[in-house]
């Protein structure tokens, strides 16, 4: 790429001559001059009229594709262009689970890879992101449910995803405050990812963006994308609220408001925008030491490190953009979990919100070229887009350096809907990420 | 040291003693005490340990926005963590335990953060515990979330129980203080249904302490006065509904608001909780306001408390919180307390006022009183570990320059009051900042819509800014009229707030040393140097800063801390606080309980269960069930010394040898009906619908419009204009759901009336050899193979039932489906029964039915499909109509994936050594993915031990199955390990049809 600055890529984190490498001795030293000495984590850049390509959105994927397109193919003339704060959306929003025990080819392709990068992303990017392996389980709680998750064991074994269906015995020694024997729907066995688990979520968009920025990337925040230029079919840059920037190679990457940007550019995307809600409880000591997602009564719980309980459930039934939604979801999340953790029913709510997921038909991901030359989309995660930002950013990396899909992001583009050919993850879960 | 005062105390009932433990220790406190006023009564001023550094911390304040004073109450069923002391009413016998402290209170291990805490700035967690990378999941992850955390889980399931209560009213009002008193009044007079929602145990807010102070009248009336008399009328209002224990927790868009009532608060209750869901026209907010702390060195060591707390204690429980009490204040608001102090007999040895030049009665009142005043001075540091045990004070404006050494025993701070904007910000209300009054109020032209666009929320009182009870009165007042008659925000015009100097840290020009010391989120431990590390490193948005320090991420929400902390963040960036803003306000208001939300739907209450007619007979004969959606269907009945799976291949053999009876009642039925049913059953239904015989049966399937499978079942047509849709039992309510959705979207104009009649027939399989023989024994109606020949159907009297007999099959045997309404479908069961003993007639559950069809060869939805599958994919191609030109899914199903040729399809499988495939298992593919996995072709759709042919049997999709019968293929084994099989024609049972024609 023409004007490209070029750098080997793998370089480590915090080993250049700009950038504070993080360690307990380097707190050690700063606590003797009262913290005074930190530098920022990333500069606060100002936008350039022109650049090798421009991502719009710096939330975990928009920040992992750059980082990626840096770290994999020495492309770093980048501009990541954020209308709000970094991580602000969904990023920061989610409940923040990490598995991969997806049933179909391709998504379990996607996620893990994905999930192996979790394993060490802290120490790559010299940020401790909390990648907590936990491990995961997905309960069954119908004769339907235990059969798609037996199916789902079958499938990894194969996909080199490392799951197994348990028993409801071993369930209970796992995560000793589920009500196994319920009267309504009892625990008929689980799908156990041990490998699976949960990071921080703010932390996954920090140290991204600690890391581009070192390798010298424009992180510009509060700069929000007005419209899309083109010539003959080819994308020639972006308006913003900052000024006009100039780049043959532009990614949207913008979650819930994807469709908003793909009308600018000029093509429609199968997206549909849908509240999704999240609540937290007062923290107390640990009792939970794993993830359980309970599709039958439909809802999901952790623990995080601060001891709070993190429950999320399904979308509300309308689409809308407000990061907000009805109450009525929330009750019945809670109803749910409360009725499979019954000693929670005397904690206290301490927080809800939402966030606007991008759905497909599919529940699937897009990661695509576009009608318009030099435009990629990375949307459509849905409600699970955290466990998939370095997988994502990673395949996202390759599809924008080398302009064409390669083998992860290759199942996932627009030309799917037209072919009919759904990666639909519904036909094992009912909550579908 | 805290305790009791001889005289006073508005709340308290000196005649209601009552006893209480703390720790295990046995305490005593009086009739209206809360926990954190009783416990300080009784000098324990330690009640808890902060969340990061585990230091030592009493009660900041009186109310709902406490910090510190979290405790555990109760035990076993009943115990409750984190409960806050300062809002929990005192009960005889209550037990209270501290939390986040190990082994006790006084000594716990983990205060040795607070030693490393200069290692332990903001964020430190995200720069180490980085290497070795295993540590994290089993070192320092356990450690950390052994620290953090604050109360003990609960051991045991709830014993309580809640409900919920769905109102809808004119107008809702948050608060009971004089506002909401006053908004109540005015909209309860002008006719409109009035919801007033009060928190705490009593009507009148602040004014009960405040006015008389300084004398304030309401109406020419003593405050007290003037609230009994607003309470009374109020109650005389049949149209107004007053609830005290009631905190209106959330407003949601469209005028929904969330209020729990605490019914144990008031007393013994049936109800511990009850969750109000209150649809409202108009929503007055008059929660008042909260004081804010001072960022001074010092200011978390217990017995700084907030001045406005320091006086209710005093006023309202009668109980000194010490006997030496500075007061510092950057508005009129310390000296009020002051004032109250020395006229309960203490000591106030200073008040410092931040300001110059002050005036105005408070000032002359605390003059008057001899109390010395010290303006333009603050507090450099305070001095005291477990209490306070002086103050070092200086010059507000400079570096902090020790002046003068006061002794004291505690501390009030007021830094001025912020309106409780939450439930206007909640559902969208945005804010101004008012430069002059230091605060963040609602911005009157930019409230929370409702569905008409108009603004729903109306702010008052201390909520929008009033500074005294005469403008809280009257902005109360115009709020309430304005509501009643479904005004906006717009018109109603702000209430006057107080002015107030901006003092964000104290001194002003503090050095680190002192702004390391300065706290501003006290349970979470954040201090003002964390802010301004946040601000060095990046963390420049209020948001990074919230998360990268967790400053207002505490139980309290920030009501103590956020304002604080922007103004640091805004000092550390150069930025004004209105360019900083504010993170955004979510529900609840304070916590509500997990168990209210859920209500009273818990258990076996949780959902509904469907129960068949038939399902008593089930519930007697020992049924072994599966949930099937929100029925419970029969797996199969175990006799004695059965197992499920034994007792399903003995049902299968009994329908293959004799008769069987199924429970089918659960089928979906949906009758649609009208003069363009035909063309409408025609786009539904994948094959021909419209030339279906009046008498006949067929066999129909249901694609999506993306031209998968969604569901399968026989239809009948009942008459010209009518035809019965049998679905699925999972199928039922979503493929009627499917039809009115295209109905109402789409073809609206057509006439076409659809009935979802599930529940109102029951339906029985009587299925086997010998079926015949038993319908013909019930007698009333012509069965025979000439008058009933196989996808037929007929109405008649049926051993005096009404009843529609449905030749249709599902297991391959002759066999019929019997109709009659729900309300007889017991006495048929029982008549099928009795007659055909003899004949061996047998009852089979879910699995028999399973293993019978997957012998036959049938498919099954959910098994064989999964929203991924087309018609062809399982043979069924000649039922997709090529004649039709449209049907739902015609489209879809010409693209290109759905028309490859290497779509797996249905096959048989078997397996060489005869066992039973594991259902589910992957058909191994030759060679890897691209992405490097074992390629797949195909899986295991159902799978069985069949009785019939005695060894497993399988169904699978596998590439061009059809195409390769006689093949052997590898299938995965869970737990490791491959099987091999053999493809066969999934026809097993009665090729020809031989059986299911006879």
């Amino acid at each position: 790429m023409q004007g490209a600055r070029q750098r080997p890529p793998g370089r480590r984190i915090g080993k250049g001559p700009g950038l504070q490498r993080y360690s307990v001795f380097a707190l050690a030293r700063q606590a003797r001059r009262h913290h005074l000495g930190w530098q920022r984590a990333w500069r606060d850049a100002q936008p350039k009229r022109a650049y090798d390509v421009v991502i719009v959105g710096a939330g975990g994927h928009g920040l992992a594709t750059a980082y990626y397109l840096g770290k994999n193919h020495g492309i770093t003339n980048v501009a990541i262009l954020e209308k709000g704060w970094l991580g602000g959306g969904n990023t920061g929003r989610n409940t923040t689970i990490i598995r991969s025990n997806y049933l179909q080819d391709a998504s379990a392709a996607l996620y893990e890879k994905s999930r192996s990068l979790y394993e060490t992303l802290s120490q790559e990017l010299n940020y401790n992101v909390m990648y907590s392996p936990r491990g995961v389980m997905m309960l069954a709680q119908t004769e339907g449910e235990v059969r798609g998750y037996r199916r789902t064991a079958h499938a990894n074994s194969l996909q080199g995803v490392a799951t197994e269906f348990i028993g409801p015995e071993r369930v209970k020694q796992l995560c000793p405050i589920i009500e196994t024997k319920g009267p309504r729907y009892p625990v008929l066995g689980a799908l156990w990812q041990p490998r699976g688990g949960t990071a921080r979520h703010d932390a996954v968009a920090w140290g991204y963006a600690r890391a581009c920025s070192d390798m010298g990337m424009d992180i510009i925040q509060r700069c929000e994308v007005t419209g899309i230029s083109s010539e003959n079919g080819h994308v020639t840059g972006v308006e913003t609220t900052r000024g006009s920037i100039a780049t043959r190679k532009l990614a949207l990457v913008t979650a819930g408001h994807s469709s908003v940007l793909a009308e600018m550019a000029g093509f429609r995307l199968p997206i549909e925008s849908l509240p999704l809600q999240a609540l937290v409880s007062e923290p107390i000591k640990p009792c939970m030491d794993v993830v359980v997602m309970a599709n039958t009564v439909h809802g999901y719980m952790s623990q995080s490190d601060k001891g709070e309980m993190v429950i999320g459930g399904g979308t509300d039934g309308y689409n809308a953009y407000t990061q907000r939604g009805s109450f009525h979801h929330i009750e019945e999340t809670v109803r749910a979990l409360v009725e499979t953790f019954p000693i929670i029913s005397r904690l206290k709510m301490l927080r809800q919100w939402g966030g606007i997921v991008d759905m497909t038909g599919d529940r699937s991901p897009i990661l695509s070229t576009t009608p318009v030359g030099g435009i990629f989309v990375n949307c459509g995660w849905g409600t699970g887009g955290f466990k998939a930002i370095p997988g994502s950013g990673w395949a996202m990396a390759d599809l924008l350096a080398r302009g064409a899909p390669g083998p992860i992001a290759g199942p996932f583009g627009l030309e799917r809907f037209r072919e009919g050919r759904m990666i639909d993850e519904s036909v094992a879960a009912g909550v579908a990420h | 040291m805290s305790r009791r005062l001889e005289t006073g105390g508005l709340f308290i009932d000196r005649n209601a003693p009552m006893g209480f433990t703390f720790d295990g220790k046995d305490r005593g406190g009086f009739g209206g005490d809360t926990l954190a006023s009783a416990l300080l009564a009784c000098g324990q001023l330690v009640m808890g340990r902060s969340f990061k550094y585990h230091r030592q911390r009493g009660p900041v304040s009186c109310g709902a926005e406490e910090p510190n004073a979290l405790v555990g109450l109760g035990e076993g069923g009943l115990f409750e963590p984190n409960a806050r002391a300062t809002i929990t009413p005192l009960t005889e016998g209550l037990r209270a335990i501290s939390q986040n402290r190990w082994p006790s209170l006084a000594f716990d291990i983990g205060a040795v953060n607070a030693k490393l805490s200069k290692f332990l700035p903001a964020g430190f967690y995200y720069k180490t515990f980085l290497w070795p990378r295993a540590f994290w999941k089993h070192v320092y992850e356990p450690a950390i979330r052994r620290s953090a955390g604050l109360g003990k889980p609960p051991s045991q399931p709830d014993a309580d129980r809640y409900e919920q209560v769905n109102t809808a009213a004119d107008v809702l009002i948050a608060g009971g203080g004089v506002a909401g008193l006053a908004a109540a009044m005015e909209a309860g007079r002008n006719g409109a249904r009035v919801i007033l929602m009060e928190q705490g145990p009593r009507w009148g807010g602040r004014a009960l302490i405040d006015a008389p102070l300084t004398g304030e009248t309401i109406d020419g009336q003593p405050a007290a006065d003037w609230i009994e008399m607003a309470v009374d009328t109020l109650e005389t209002m049949p149209n107004v509904t007053m609830r005290l224990h009631t905190q209106v927790s959330g407003v949601f868009d469209h005028g929904f608001a969330l209020a729990e009532e605490r019914c144990a608060d008031a007393g013994p209750a049936p109800v511990r909780a009850r969750l109000w869901r209150i649809r409202a026209r108009r929503i007055v907010t008059a929660q008042g306001a909260i004081e804010r702390p001072l960022a001074f060195a010092g200011n978390d060591v217990p017995g700084v408390m907030l001045a406005g707390a320091v006086r209710d204690y005093a006023v309202g429980y009668g109980v000194a919180v010490g006997e030496r009490v500075v007061v510092v204040t950057a508005g009129d608001d310390g000296y009020r307390t002051a004032i109250a102090l020395v006229e309960a007999g203490l000591a106030v040895p200073a008040l410092l006022d931040v300001r110059r030049g002050a005036t105005g009665p408070l000032v002359e009142r605390a003059q008057a009183l001899g109390i010395r005043i010290e303006e333009g001075r603050g507090i450099a540091h305070v001095s005291g570990g477990q209490s306070v045990t002086g103050v070092s004070i200086c010059a507000q404006d400079g570096p902090g320059e020790v002046i003068e050494e006061i002794a004291c025993d505690a501390v009030a701070m007021s830094g001025g009051w912020s309106p409780a904007v939450h439930l206007w910000s909640q559902a969208g209300g945005k804010l101004t900042w008012d430069e002059g009054a230091a605060m963040f109020r609602p911005d009157h032209a930019r409230p929370p819509t409702g569905a008409d666009g108009s603004g729903f929320v109306l702010p008052a009182g201390g909520s929008d800014g009033a500074a005294s009870t005469e403008d809280a009165l009257r902005s109360g007042a115009e709020a309430g009229r304005l509501a009643a008659e479904g005004g906006v925000p717009a018109d109603l015009a702000p209430p006057q707030a107080a002015p107030m100097p901006q003092v964000w840290v104290m001194p002003r020009d503090a050095g680190l040393a002192l702004r390391e010391k300065m706290w501003l989120d006290f349970q979470n431990d954040v201090k003002v140097s964390d802010v301004e590390l946040a601000a060095r490193e990046g963390y420049r948005s209020v948001e990074h800063a919230k998360r990268y320090t967790t400053l207002g991420m505490a139980t309290d929400q920030g009501k103590l801390s956020n304002i604080g902390g922007l103004a640091t963040l805004g000092h550390a960036l150069g930025e004004a606080i209105p360019q900083v803003g504010t993170t955004t306000f979510r529900p609840p208001w304070t916590p509500i309980i997990l168990g209210s939300i859920a209500g009273s739907a818990t258990g076996a209450q949780f959902q509904p269960v469907r129960r068949t007619p038939m399902q008593d007979w089930h519930d007697a004969n020992g049924a072994d069930y599966e949930p099937v959606g929100q029925w419970r269907r029969p797996y199969s009945y175990p006799r004695e010394g059965e197992d499920r799976e034994a007792a399903a291949q003995r049902e299968t053999r009994a329908v293959r040898e004799a008769v069987g009876l199924l429970d089918a009642s659960t089928l979906g039925k949906i009758v649609v009906k009208g003069p363009d049913a035909g063309r409408f059953m025609d786009m539904i239904y994948t094959n021909m619908m419209s030339n279906l015989a009046v008498g006949r049966c067929r066999y129909g399937l249901i694609c999506n419009d993306s031209g998968f499978l969604m569901d399968d079942g026989v239809v009948a047509r009942l008459s010209e204009d009518t035809w019965l849709c049998h679905t699925t039992t999972g199928g039922a309510e979503h493929i009627h759901a499917h039809m009115e959705e295209w109905l109402q979207t789409e073809w609206w104009d057509w006439q076409v009336y659809t009935a979802n009649l599930t529940e109102q027939f029951a339906q029985v399989v009587v299925a086997g050899p010998q079926a015949r023989k038993l319908l013909d024994r019930l007698g009333g109606m012509d069965v025979s193979r000439e008058a009933m020949p196989f996808m037929s159907w007929a109405e008649g009297s049926l051993h005096g039932f009404d009843a529609r007999v449905f030749r249709i099959s599902f297991s391959g045997e002759v066999s019929y489906e019997v109709s009659v309404r729900a309300s007889e479908g017991a006495e048929l069961w029982q008549a099928l029964l009795e007659e055909g003993e003899d004949l061996g007639v047998t009852p089979y559950g879910t699995e028999a039915m399973h293993i019978l069809r997957a012998e036959k060869g049938y498919v099954m939805i959910g098994e064989e499909s999964d929203g991924t599958i087309t018609p062809q994919d399982l043979n069924l191609g000649w039922a997709v109509s090529k004649k039709k030109a449209d049907f739902i899914g015609k489209r879809g199903l010409t693209r290109s994936h759905l028309a490859d040729p290497e779509r797996p399809r249905l096959v048989g499988l078997r397996s060489l050594d005869g066992t039973v495939i594991e259902a589910g298992a992957q058909v191994v593919g030759p060679g890897v993915t691209p992405t490097g996995q074992n390629a797949t072709e195909g899986r295991v759709t159902s799978s069985y031990h069949s009785p019939t042919f005695g060894h497993g049997i399988a169904m699978a999709l596998i590439r061009r199955g059809p195409e390769r019968l006689g093949e052997t293929v590898e299938v995965t084994r869970i737990g490791g390990g491959r099987q091999k099989a053999v493809l066969v024609d999934p026809v097993l049972y009665d090729a020809k049809g031989d059986r299911l024609n006879g």
